[in-house]
């Protein structure tokens, strides 16, 4: 299983049916990984993916790959944690080769509010069965040779937490492994078609009206990124959300390793290797909710800035592509999982700039939810109904950046 | 060039000498007042379109001002 030996991606369209058990809106990785585990799990195959673009041309082409489970609240590490496992034994179970590498990641402490952070987190983290370790600057220089810990003499290296499990993969790898299980098993996925409007029965939704004429189903579910908002509206569900742009860029090639990913909170800024050895970076969201996927100059300048402070051998190097993905920012910093209050509606959104990490366990959840009707413990905390009851997941220090 | 936003005080500036605030829209057919509150709180009407929003002038003459703007494309009106 390499790209030498690898076989064609087999991939079957067929023409839409009228009718469907379930429909899910939105062909990227959540949409197609709820779709595969519906089909896998629990023997659900009568259902459409339906995807306005080409699958995977949304926010699952337009991330960072970062694969981690160190958040700072025992929900998100147990959740995270699952879809850490599931991406490692993805490219054995589907026989695709995902390009996933373990890395490790370290997230850098530059004061004392910093390193009694990072030590929390190591704790949360072991605690609820994610493996991050405390590490002091020395660890990290043996880690990260090309580290200037003095941070440019203005953000010293004090510390850090080490996620073992930090990895990375090929977003678009990911897109197709779970495309291609679940059309194999039956699954219609549906390319170019739009989702106009809900087909209702009082405050019901019983389907789903497309460009490609109404399709009726059991169970619609929502897998958008970026415009979820408004299908949201379609069905009368009222959402948290607010959608702003998230650059990243990648430099020419390095010619040397670099091993780990390397974030560091305080800066907003992180960085890895791709599998072309091009250095990627991303920082924080733009300010403005926003659909445009329009770039800018300032990012470069201030992320470079970043980026030279903790690695001076950056400065050497030239950017070469910058991209922009519209994230569905949700007010504390946690995704949206499950039912809506609207029958026959149900949810996976609010994926702000963490969601290809959580691809397969979303997928695995939401399948679950649909085919038993009962919520699953894991995603229960991330239900839609949090926020009237006031039990917010605050973790805006984890999701931060990526 | 980044985004401008045309400041009635120091003219066009650029979009990081500015911070966002938002006005809160609860929809009409929200009547519960328990309802309205969790909305006037945690919902968003997230348009993508023109819609009208407030700036603060941080890093200038720091003075709100409204602006129209178009979440699609940035384009300001007014």
């Amino acid at each position: 299983m390499n790209e030498f030996q690898e076989q064609k991606i087999n991939l079957t369209w067929r023409e839409p049916k009228r009718s469907y058990d379930v429909v899910i809106v939105g062909g990227g990785g959540h949409g197609l990984a709820a779709a595969y585990y519906l089909a896998t799990r629990h023997g659900i195959t009568n259902v459409a993916v339906l995807e306005r673009n080409y699958i995977g041309s949304g926010n699952s082409g337009r991330n960072t790959t970062i694969i981690r489970a160190n958040y700072g609240i025992p929900e998100s590490v147990k959740f995270y944690q699952r879809s850490v496992d599931l991406y490692q034994s993805l490219e054995a179970e589907t026989d695709r080769w995902i390009m996933h590498k373990q890395k490790g990641l370290i997230n850098i402490a530059h004061n004392e509010a910093g390193l009694r952070t990072e030590r929390a987190r190591a704790a949360v983290n072991v605690a609820f069965g994610s493996k991050t370790d405390f590490i002091t600057s020395a660890e990290v220089k043996k880690l990260c040779p090309q580290i200037d810990l003095s941070g440019g003499g203005e953000y010293p290296v004090l510390g850090a937490s080490y996620h073992h499990s930090g990895s990375t993969a090929r977003h678009d790898r990911v897109v197709w492994a779970y495309a291609e299980g679940a059309m194999r098993r039956g699954v219609d996925v549906h390319q170019r078609i739009s989702v106009t409007g809900m087909l209702k029965e009082g405050h019901k939704v019983t389907g789903v009206q497309t460009t490609a004429g109404p399709i009726s189903a059991k169970v619609v579910m929502s897998a958008v990124g970026g415009q979820v908002t408004q299908l949201a509206d379609m069905a009368g569900v009222r959402l948290p959300i607010r959608s702003h742009p998230l650059q990243a860029f990648v430099t020419n090639h390095y010619s040397l390793s670099f091993e780990p990913i390397l974030a560091s909170p305080a800066l907003l800024f992180y960085v890895s290797q791709t599998a072309r050895g091009e250095m990627l970076m991303g920082a924080e969201i733009d300010r403005q909710p926003s659909y445009s996927y329009g770039t800018g100059h300032h990012l470069l300048q201030t992320t470079s800035y970043r980026a030279i402070t903790l690695l001076p051998f950056l400065r050497d190097l030239r950017i070469l592509r910058q991209w922009t993905g519209v994230c569905d920012m949700s007010p504390d910093y946690s995704p949206i999982m499950g039912f809506t209050g609207v029958e026959g509606f149900v949810i996976t959104s609010g994926w702000g700039t963490w969601g290809f990490k959580g691809i397969p366990a979303s997928g695995e959840q939401m399948a679950e939810l649909i085919a038993t009707g009962k919520i699953p413990e894991l995603i229960a905390p991330f239900a839609l109904d949090r926020f009237a009851r006031d039990r917010t997941m605050a973790d805006r220090g984890s999701a931060g950046t990526h | 060039m980044s985004i401008q936003i045309s400041c009635p005080h120091c003219g066009k500036r650029p979009i990081e000498e500015f911070t966002y605030g938002e006005i809160p829209r609860v929809p009409d057919h929200i009547t519960d007042p328990d309802a309205r509150n969790v909305d006037r709180v945690f919902m968003y009407t997230n348009p993508a379109g023109v819609q009208t929003e407030r700036w603060f002038h941080l890093y200038g003459c720091r003075r709100w001002l409204t602006v129209r703007r178009d979440t699609r494309d940035n384009q300001m009106s007014e």
